[in-house]
């Protein structure tokens, strides 16, 4: 089975040089670090889920919920808590994968169809909640009046505020700690149990797994490297909004890991850089810009259903 | 007190009658066919704003007729060349392609018709109040639950006592053997589909007669039919009825004491059924779970 195979060394080395030099070669094909930034934590968003959708097989649809506790976590504490940029990361994460783990509970041992149905709805849950609560959240306008802080590492002080730059290797940096986790967990026995449920959960229950468990593991997990991607979300804007909650952002995280292809580590990461460059390109050029992104999903369904990436392989049992 | 407890606990019934509607539609293909339907709100827009289109030429009766028809032919249409290629597969896909026919829709009926709100011009006897005492209560609002008590009734009484309501109620406990009995099964889909997008059409020409039209309106409507679906079991139509209606009511009586959690209160509702009764309320145990 290539698909839980190891990425080759030669790719591998690829992929990073591609992420290292982002800013050196983003500004001469158009883009900004900005942009480049944005892919890296919509990526990493589309990656956390795809551990769940893609590794686990359990179809969640509202992981936006807890991207956006990440988000709204990092930005509260920030703004009334304490100005520190890894204190409020570490909050929203908490913020975010607490709950998540929560529900996960819940609902670890339901499946497919009605697995979505109550993911989305109970995403939802969030999305109100910030929406409403006007005097915490900023209600519709969104959560301002907070900004990401210099780090400070021992005697020195790193300029992520100013510096775009440095602030796109600091994002880097995380997303490597988190894609390191990832990868280390998928490769422990834990992961290859994962595997195991989504190709068989009968004959994983009968080998004495104890499946619900491993769902529910496999599911805060994913909410924790979620949220944590949701807090620099809020760190790359300064500002987070009732839409990083929203359903919508739900299906647009699940596209990217279609897009790029589900059944392998780095395809949501092509995905999500596809999808965002995409989205960016277009909506700059006309107002429409919904009905691209929905014909997207369109023809990914219809024509990519195995996504880039799987189409790059080649034929394999569907 | 009383009045304001009894106009919400009213508002309730009747927005719980459009979630019954909108939700009734969504479980139909759900059950049926495994599709969660992410595009249903974007077929009850369409059908409140070609009802907008129609009312001048067919008036409000015609239209109300006429639209959900079309929304209906429009929804077969989209079913037998794109949803029908993914029966049998997981249920992402098809949770993915209505999700982006979804934002196909809401756009184009934002181009086609303007971002800003558009009534369904009613005929003015609907729009008075029954009596000075219960101002609230227009004999639109009681058409509305009329008409929705009128379809919901006709609905149960196809899928208990017709042949092509048995046979849907059979596919949904068991496809496969449905088919071996000779029924063509992508015929009994596409009717069934057609079926709950007709039900999605004419809540939104109701809507539209209340509430006005704009492009946004199906998603917001959308997330309470999927908890009337859940709180009320998956599978079970009779279910959906309950779970709507309990929703609509839930928010009506919370915005009297809680106003800015009258949405909430439905997720309360949820997860409080989901602890104590995961299957749903009516639910039947290992039905598409």
């Amino acid at each position: 089975m290539r698909e839980s195979g190891r990425t080759h060394p030669a790719v591998l080395v690829a992929i990073w040089m591609v992420l290292l030099l982002a800013p050196a070669w983003l500004g001469l094909v158009g883009g900004y670090t900005a942009l480049g930034a944005r892919v890296l934590v919509l990526g990493l968003a589309a990656m956390s889920l795809n551990f769940l959708l893609g590794f686990t097989g359990v179809l969640s649809f509202g992981h936006a919920a807890w991207f956006g506790l990440g988000a709204y976590g990092t930005g509260l504490t920030l703004k009334f808590v304490a100005a520190s940029t890894p204190l409020a990361l570490l909050a929203g994460t908490l913020l975010g994968g607490v709950l998540g783990a929560a529900l996960g509970a819940l609902i670890a041992h339901r499946r497919g169809i009605y697995f979505a149905m109550v993911t989305i709805a109970f995403g939802q849950v969030f999305y109100y909640i910030a929406y409403r609560w006007n005097a915490l959240t900023g209600g519709d306008d969104g959560l301002r009046g907070f900004s990401r802080q210099n780090l400070a590492i021992g005697p020195w002080s790193v300029d992520i505020v100013a510096n775009g730059v440095a602030f796109y290797y600091f994002v880097l940096i995380c997303f490597a700690a988190i894609v390191a986790i990832m990868a280390l967990l998928l490769r422990s026995p834990f992961g290859h149990t994962l595997v195991a449920i989504r190709e068989n959960e009968r004959r994983a229950r009968f080998l004495g797994i104890p499946v619900e468990f491993h769902i529910w593991a496999a599911f805060a997990l994913s909410c924790v490297f979620i949220s944590f991607a949701g807090g620099l979300y809020a760190l790359l804007n300064n500002f987070a909004d009732p839409n990083n909650l929203h359903y919508s952002l739900s299906g647009d995280l699940v596209i990217m890991a279609v897009l790029g292809g589900m059944r392998s580590f780095w395809g949501p990461l092509l995905g999500a850089a596809v999808f965002v460059v995409l989205q960016d390109y277009v909506s700059s050029l006309t107002t429409n810009w919904m009905s691209f992104v929905g014909l997207l999903f369109v023809l990914v369904v219809l024509f990519f259903p195995r996504g880039l990436l799987g189409v790059l392989r080649g034929k394999s049992p569907a | 007190m009383l009045q304001l407890l009894l106009f919400n606990v009213t508002n309730g019934l009747i927005i719980g009658a459009f979630y019954v509607l909108m939700a009734l539609g969504l479980s139909l293909i759900l059950n049926l066919s495994g599709v969660i339907n992410f595009a249903h709100g974007g077929f009850l827009v369409l059908g409140g704003y070609l009802a907008y289109t129609l009312t001048p030429f067919l008036g409000f009766w015609g239209a109300l007729i006429v639209a959900p028809l079309l929304t209906a032919a429009i929804g077969m249409a989209i079913e037998q060349t794109l949803i029908r290629r993914l029966y049998g597969r997981d249920p992402l896909y098809s949770l993915l392609l209505t999700f982006g026919l979804a934002y196909i829709f809401e756009d184009v009926t934002r181009y086609v018709w303007g971002a800003q709100g558009l009534p369904v011009t009613i005929p003015a006897f609907l729009g008075r109040p029954v009596s000075p005492a219960f101002f609230f209560i227009t004999y639109y609002r009681l058409f509305m639950v009329a008409v929705a008590a009128a379809v919901v009734l006709f609905l149960f009484l196809l899928l208990r006592h017709s042949r092509v309501g048995v046979r849907i109620r059979a596919g949904t406990l068991d496809l496969e053997t449905v088919s071996t009995l000779g029924v063509n099964v992508g015929r009994l889909r596409a009717f069934n589909f057609a079926l709950g997008i007709f039900l999605a059409g004419l809540s939104g020409v109701l809507a539209g007669g209340q509430l006005g039209l704009d492009p946004t309106m199906g998603a917001g409507l959308l997330m309470p039919s999927f908890i009337a679906i859940i709180i009320g079991g998956v599978g079970s139509l009779p279910g959906t009825l309950v779970g709507g209606l309990l929703i609509g009511v839930a928010s009506g009586v919370t915005a009297v004491f809680f106003p800015s959690a009258s949405e909430a209160v439905m997720y309360v509702l949820m997860a409080l059924v989901l602890l104590a009764r995961p299957r749903g309320l009516m639910g039947e145990e290992g039905l598409l779970t």
